[in-house]
């Protein structure tokens, strides 16, 4: 009633909420069809409050005056130059086909290579590099295969890469294009003159994505390592900075701890590798934290546990705590005891304060490797930074060519299959493709 | 540098020393105050007396005598852990329950402390327990989220097993005082302290009549079956085996860090050369 006292309804407008069946009052409010009565009822018979399709036009009959057929028609394909008849399930209206080209025609997209006269060639075109033949051989393929140049170069009967292809048919069209315009004005604004094919730049760009793409494991873990360390500096800066306030409260044997755990990376003497030195700052929180809790006169066990393990995290990072708890679920441990008696929870802590040390030692490990293994290259590897360089250059050659498949592997699959296809289509006419055909093709276009 | 370190150790040697011994000399002066001034309402220092306690609740599902806002009879309660008299700390126990029931607020001023009613819905109840003077004359506040329905699917509900959701936990009193720790000190619902050595209690008061303690603990209580039993040795067992397994694998990393230093050194020995 409360509701629509605010929207100023009138109260008889609805019959009593006991009455189950309603007569609807109004001939249009009457449930459309093609609405359940139950999402009907939701509505609670008011206007919806947005604009909906009327039900009844989805469900609409066709004018009586349509007569719908389907047929089975022939069609022709002006994407195909054989002109081969085909047929296929038309919608015919009134005894009326469809007339038009066939609706997916227009897919068939091809490339205007440019074409040019011997005696252009003669004039524009001549490169010690290229022989006429071989131009006019890649001209072809590049009109075979839309400029997919991956599968041109796999083509291509002389041994040239795909840098060289396509350097040379963007260079010969575009000096093409200049000789054909009246003036340098016409043209400079053709995409072909305005964003010239860069030979160099593409090698290199290849060549850096290659080199990327093929990083051995020990390079990689070896930036891994430069970021554990890192990270250890920074995790470092600010340990010393939360150590600085309890260094002023606490007795002064802390003080060797803190000067020791700040300049960790000088510690020369092995022996000298102390535990790591969360456990002081968590022993001296405890006692702080038991301060606390006394003036509370009472309190329950669970919430003393709970400052506990937050004044001994408190050194830690967030990510730190995160692997202390994890470990205690791996370890099967229950986050928060059971049964938190006065033994369990010191037990509790004693078992979180010894997982943090672990942690803190692995982390240890994991820097003294990498010290170990920056120190080893150091003495073995004459600069840092050439080894990388010298495997870059041995592997330029063998990896270009997967360069080349990341670089238009959309391509290289896509123009694969469609000849694929178009093999099959034409062998169709001889006989089937076996499949022995397939397979060696596209194992081709993956080992590029 | 070891020189400088060892004798920073040495610095910090002593600092330890005479850092417990000074405290256990002023614990002694404490002590004798103590001992000299006898009236009841001192502190002793560096003692606690805990309680073990259980709380939660218990619910039956009343099936076909359930109604659309009566379908469970459900009980909160603060028990002993092992079903002991609480009646001899807690005074009185407050249970704030949702404020769609009437009187919200129920007090229970004897033990058993535990309330009973029907309802449909799950909610959070605040324990209040407020405590004899001389335990304590801060109230603590407990929250027990009420459970009604079983936490797994697959558990249909029956009226013949109630679900029970049980915690345990210990009201902890720390410094409490003698009177206190002299009403107390053989009761069973009671942890209580060792004792500071040479401390003497005066006598125990006069213990309540049997029939009353009986009438307070809560093993003959007609929902004992149900009650969950809390070991304090399992969990102890389990955390020892973690520890140790944590111990082990501290040890194992340690002997690595070692061999990798040893490595370092002769790598370095070597270079130089």
């Amino acid at each position: 009633m409360d509701a629509k006292d605010i929207l100023g309804l009138p109260k008889n407008s609805f019959p009593s909420s006991a009455d189950k069946k309603p007569r609807p009052p109004k001939e249009s409010q009457r449930k459309p069809d093609g609405i359940s009565r139950e999402v009907y009822a939701l509505t609670g018979r008011m206007p919806p409050l947005m604009p909906s399709i009327d039900a009844s036009q989805l469900k609409k009959k066709h004018p009586p005056h349509e007569k719908i057929t389907w047929q089975w028609l022939p069609f022709t394909n002006s994407a195909r130059k054989d002109d081969l008849h085909l047929y296929h399930w038309v919608r015919v209206v009134n005894g009326v086909p469809p007339t038009g080209d066939y609706s997916f025609a227009k897919y068939n997209k091809s490339v205007d290579i440019i074409k040019y006269t011997d005696e252009e060639y003669e004039k524009h075109l001549t490169d010690p590099m290229w022989t006429k033949e071989e131009t006019n051989e890649l001209f072809d393929l590049c009109g075979r295969f839309d400029l997919r140049f991956v599968v041109i170069a796999d083509r291509f009967p002389s041994s040239r890469t795909v840098e060289e292809l396509k350097d040379r048919y963007y260079s010969v069209s575009q000096a093409i294009l200049i000789a054909r315009a009246a003036s340098s004005g016409d043209v400079a604004t053709h995409p072909l003159i305005k964003e010239p094919y860069n030979v160099s730049q593409e090698m290199e760009r290849k060549r850096a994505l290659s080199m990327v793409l093929s990083q051995t494991r020990q390079q990689e873990r070896k930036d891994e390592e430069v970021l554990v360390e890192a990270k250890r500096i920074a995790e470092l800066r600010m340990a010393s900075k939360v150590t600085e306030q309890p260094q002023l409260v606490v007795a002064s044997n802390a003080d060797a701890e803190v000067t020791e755990r700040a300049v960790p990376g000088e510690t020369i003497s092995p022996s000298n590798v102390q535990p790591p030195s969360m456990v002081v700052p968590s022993a001296t929180d405890n006692a702080s934290t038991l301060a606390s809790l006394r003036m509370l006169r009472v309190y329950l066990r669970t919430y003393a546990l709970d400052q506990m393990v937050q004044a001994s995290n408190s050194s830690a990072g967030l990510r730190t705590i995160k692997r202390v708890e994890q470990t205690l679920q791996d370890l099967g441990v229950n986050l928060k005891p059971r049964v938190p008696t006065k033994a369990v929870c010191a037990e509790h802590l004693e078992l979180r304060r010894e997982i943090l040390t672990w942690l803190n030692l692995q982390k240890q490990v994991q820097y003294k490797e990498a010290e170990g293994s920056s120190f080893r290259d150091g003495s073995y590897g004459e600069t840092p930074g050439t080894p990388k360089l010298l495997r870059g250059a041995d592997q330029d050659r063998t990896f270009i060519p997967d360069s080349m498949n990341f670089g238009d592997i959309h391509k290289t699959v896509v123009s694969s299959e469609r000849v694929g296809k178009k093999d099959q289509k034409r062998k169709a006419h001889g006989g089937p493709p076996t499949s022995a055909h397939k397979r060696p093709r596209k194992q081709k276009a993956s080992d590029l | 540098m070891t020189n400088s370190s060892s004798s920073k150790k040495h610095g910090q040697d002593q600092s330890e020393l005479s850092g417990p011994t000074s405290k256990s000399q002023r614990t002694k002066m404490g002590k004798s105050e103590d001992n000299d001034k006898k009236n009841s309402g001192k502190k002793l220092k560096d003692v606690e007396i805990s309680v073990p306690i259980v709380y939660g609740n218990m619910a039956f599902w009343l099936g076909k005598k359930a109604s659309e806002y009566q379908s469970h009879k459900w009980t909160v309660y603060v028990r002993g852990a092992s079903n002991e008299d609480l009646g001899v700390i807690i005074k009185r126990v407050v249970f704030q329950l949702h404020s769609s029931f009437n009187n919200p607020t129920r007090v229970v001023d004897a033990p058993p402390f535990e309330l009973s009613e029907a309802g449909w819905g799950e909610f959070e109840i605040a324990i209040t327990l407020h405590f004899h003077s001389d335990v304590c004359d801060k109230p603590l506040n407990l929250y027990h989220h009420l459970k009604l329905y079983p936490e797994d699917e697959n558990s249909s509900m029956s009226t013949k097993k109630p679900v029970v959701v049980e915690f345990y936990d210990e009201v902890v009193f720390p410094d409490p005082s003698e009177a206190f720790l002299a009403r107390v000190q053989n009761h069973p619902a009671v942890n209580f302290p060792r004792l500071p050595a040479g401390h003497t209690l005066p006598p125990p008061i006069p213990v309540e009549d049997a029939n009353r303690r009986r009438k307070g603990d809560t093993k003959d209580n007609p929902l004992s079956q149900w009650f969950l039993s809390f070991s304090e040795a399992d969990e102890l067992l389990q955390l020892a085996a973690a520890r140790q397994q944590v111990q082990a694998h501290i040890a194992k990393v340690k002997r690595q860090i070692s061999l990798i230093e040893g490595q370092h050194k002769q790598l370095k020995s070597s270079s130089d050369q």
